[in-house]
C-alpha cells in the first residue's frame, strides 16, 4: 500500500507572532519556519506503517513556495521516499490545496492520505475533510489510532468528551490529532541521504487546477489584551475576592 | 437571508453549542432552520423546537444518522443547503467533522471558528492560536461557517418553531461506527461548565489531581489540564485545554500550577475571571490573571477547598 502524506510550511511554534503594523497580515519575514507539529505527526505515522510493513512506500507532498522544498526534505529525512511540490507564489486556500490533492491522489492511487489535523497558522481544520468529500474517500479524522485490518482500518478518534471508534473501507483519509504518536527526530546520515531521494516539482497548471479566490483578507488585527490583574496573599484573601468583589463563587 | 443550523446531539439531549451557534446565526439573520440529523432524535428535536429564534426544525431522523458519520451526513446537509445562503455548525468535533466537506462539495470556502459576525458576508475569527485576529470577506454565494461557542452566548429557549420531516435517507456504506469511550464524569463538561479548575506540570503526576477534584467537587467545576500534563501523561487528552484542546470561557478560570504557555492561553484567556496559583512568581500566567496566588500548590489547593 501506497501512503500519502501531506505536510505545510508554518511559522515555528515557538516564534512569537506579531501582526504588522498596517493590519494586512502577520509578520513573517526572518522568523523561524518549520513543519507544522500536526504534519510531523502524519509524516511519523506513515513511516511507522512502512516498518510495520502495511506501506510500501510513503510520498511526501506540499504545496506552496519554492521554500516548502525545505520542509519535504525534512520528511524525506525522517523516513518517506519521495516527494512532490505543487509550487505556486499564490495563496492557497484549503479548498484550492484540497482540489490540487484530489488531482495527485489521481495519479498515485494511495491506500492512505495522513495529513495534520489543522496548521498552526490559520487554524482551519479544513483540508483532510474537503479531500475525502472531493474524492469520496472515507475520512477518520483527529485520528489517536489507526490500524488497517486488510481492506478497512479502524481508527480511534479523539472526540469531544472522549474517543470513539470507525470502520473505515480503504482506501482513507486520516487527519492526526497530538496523541497519535512522537514523531521522532531526522538523523545527520538520514539528512545527507535526504538530499539524493527525489523531489518532483508541479505547478497548479499542470494538475489542471485553477486557483479561485473564496474568501478575502480584509484585515488582522492584534488580539484584544487581557491586563494582569492583583496579587493575593493567601487563599482566605483569594475566596473572599472571588465571592465578594469578582462574584463568581 | 436563509440559514440552516446543523444541530450538535447524543439522540437524547441538545448539546449547548447549538444555543451559541443560533445566535451566531441570529446574527446574520432572521431566518434560521435547524436540521436535528439523528436517530430516534424526536426528544432532541422538540427541544430545537423551544429554541427562541428558529422557524423551522428539520428532522432527519434514521439509523443512518445515528453517530452523524461525515459520509452519510454530507449528501443530506448538501441537499438540504438548496436555497440557503449560510451554513452553520458549532466548532465542536462534530462540527469540524461534516462541514468542510459540505463546503467542498458545494464548492464553496469553509470560515472556521468565527467569533463575530460584522454582516452577512464578513467575519472575525482568531488565527495563530488567538494571537492574531482575522477579518474575512466571503466572496461565495453559500457561506459555510464554524462557530466559536464561547465567543457567543446561549439562545433563549421560549420559541415555538414548527417540526419538519425531512425523508431522504443517505447510507453511504463507507464508514461505520464501532464503539465510543466517554469519559465518564459527575462534573460538567469543559466546554459548557461555568468555573474550571486546571492543573499543569506543576501538579507533579496524575494522583495529585485529586486536590484539585476535591475543589472541583466544591464548586460545582470541570477538572482540565494544561498540554504539558496531558503530554507528561499525567491526565487524559480530553482533558487539555489549549491551542489544540479545548477552547473554554467559563466565568472563573483556575489555573494551578500551570505556568501559561501561549498554548494554554490561547484555550483559555476569553474566560470572565482568571485566578493563577503558582510557586514561581514569575510565570507568564500572572500577567493575564486576575487574582494571582504566589503559593505551593500542595498547601494552597487544600486550603481553597477548606475555606469554600
Amino acid at each position: 500500500m501506497k501512503v500519502l502524506v501531506t505536510v505545510k510550511r508554518v511559522i515555528d511554534y515557538n516564534v512569537k507572532v506579531r501582526v504588522k503594523s498596517d493590519n494586512s497580515g502577520v509578520d513573517l519575514s526572518n522568523v523561524k519556519m518549520a513543519m507544522n507539529p500536526f504534519c510531523e505527526i502524519a509524516v511519523e505515522e506513515a513511516i511507522r506503517l512502512k516498518e510495520a510493513g502495511i506501506a510500501t512506500e510513503v510520498v511526501v507532498v506540499s504545496l506552496g513556495v519554492k521554500a516548502c522544498q525545505e520542509q519535504l526534505r525534512t520528511a524525506l529525512a525522517l523516513g518517506a521516499d519521495r516527494a512532490i511540490l505543487v509550487e505556486t507564489e499564490q495563496e492557497l486556500e484549503s479548498l484550492n490545496v484540497a482540489k490540487l490533492l484530489a488531482k495527485i491522489i489521481e495519479e498515485e492511487q494511495p491506500g492512505m492520505v495522513i495529513l495534520g489535523k489543522q496548521a498552526i497558522d490559520t487554524d482551519n481544520n479544513q483540508t483532510g475533510q474537503m479531500l475525502a468529500a472531493l474524492t469520496g474517500m472515507a475520512q477518520g479524522t483527529f485520528a489517536s489510532k489507526i490500524e488497517v485490518q486488510g481492506d478497512k482500518a479502524l481508527v480511534t478518534r479523539e472526540v469531544d468528551g472522549g474517543l470513539q471508534t470507525i470502520e473505515l473501507s480503504m482506501p482513507i483519509i486520516a487527519t492526526t490529532d497530538l496523541r497519535l504518536n512522537e514523531p521522532r527526530y531526522a538523523s545527520l546520515p538520514n539528512i545527507m541521504k535526504a538530499k539524493r531521494k527525489p523531489l518532483v516539482v508541479k505547478t497548479p497548471e499542470e494538475l489542471g487546477v485553477s486557483i479561485k479566490e473564496h474568501t478575502k483578507l480584509i484585515a488582522v488585527t492584534p488580539p484584544p489584551e487581557r491586563k494582569g490583574g492583583i496579587k493575593v496573599a493567601n487563599v482566605a484573601e483569594l475566596v473572599e475576592k472571588l465571592k465578594n468583589e469578582a462574584k463568581v463563587i | 437571508m436563509s440559514i440552516l443550523v446543523i444541530a450538535e446531539h447524543d439522540n437524547e439531549s441538545l448539546k449547548s453549542a447549538t444555543l451559541n451557534t443560533v445566535t451566531a446565526a441570529l446574527a446574520i439573520g432572521a431566518d434560521v432552520s435547524v436540521l436535528v440529523a439523528g436517530s430516534q432524535c424526536q426528544s432532541v428535536a422538540e427541544a430545537v423546537a423551544k429554541i427562541s429564534g428558529v422557524t423551522t426544525v428539520l428532522v432527519a431522523d434514521n439509523a443512518a444518522y445515528e453517530h452523524q458519520l461525515a459520509e452519510n451526513m454530507l449528501p443530506l446537509i448538501v441537499e438540504l443547503a438548496a436555497g440557503k445562503t449560510h451554513l452553520l455548525a458549532p466548532a465542536t468535533t462534530s462540527g469540524k467533522n461534516i462541514m468542510p466537506g459540505v463546503a467542498a462539495l458545494l464548492d464553496v470556502a469553509q470560515i472556521s471558528e468565527i467569533i463575530r459576525v460584522e454582516s452577512v458576508d464578513v467575519f472575525e475569527r482568531p488565527i495563530y492560536a488567538g494571537n492574531a485576529i482575522a477579518k474575512v470577506q466571503s466572496l461565495d454565494a453559500v457561506k459555510v461557517l464554524t462557530v466559536r461557542t464561547t465567543a457567543f452566548d446561549e439562545a433563549a429557549q421560549e420559541g415555538s418553531a414548527s417540526i419538519e420531516v425531512v425523508a431522504s435517507v443517505c447510507d453511504a456504506g463507507k464508514s461505520r461506527f464501532v464503539s465510543e469511550q466517554v469519559a465518564e464524569s459527575e462534573r460538567p463538561e469543559l466546554t459548557s461548565a461555568k468555573i474550571i479548575i486546571s492543573g499543569g506540570r506543576g501538579m507533579g503526576n496524575g494522583e495529585n489531581f485529586k486536590i484539585l477534584e476535591a475543589v472541583a467537587d466544591k464548586l460545582g467545576a470541570a477538572v482540565g489540564a494544561s498540554r504539558a500534563a496531558v503530554d507528561a501523561g499525567f491526565v487524559s487528552n480530553d482533558m487539555q485545554v489549549g491551542q489544540t484542546g479545548k477552547i473554554v470561557a467559563p466565568d472563573l478560570y483556575i489555573a494551578v500550577g500551570i505556568s501559561g504557555a501561549i498554548q494554554h492561553l490561547a484555550g483559555m484567556k476569553d474566560s470572565k475571571v482568571i485566578v493563577a496559583i503558582n510557586k514561581d512568581e514569575e510565570a507568564p500566567i500572572f500577567s493575564i490573571a486576575d487574582y494571582g496566588l504566589v503559593a505551593d500548590l500542595f498547601e494552597a489547593v487544600p486550603e481553597l477547598t477548606e475555606l469554600l
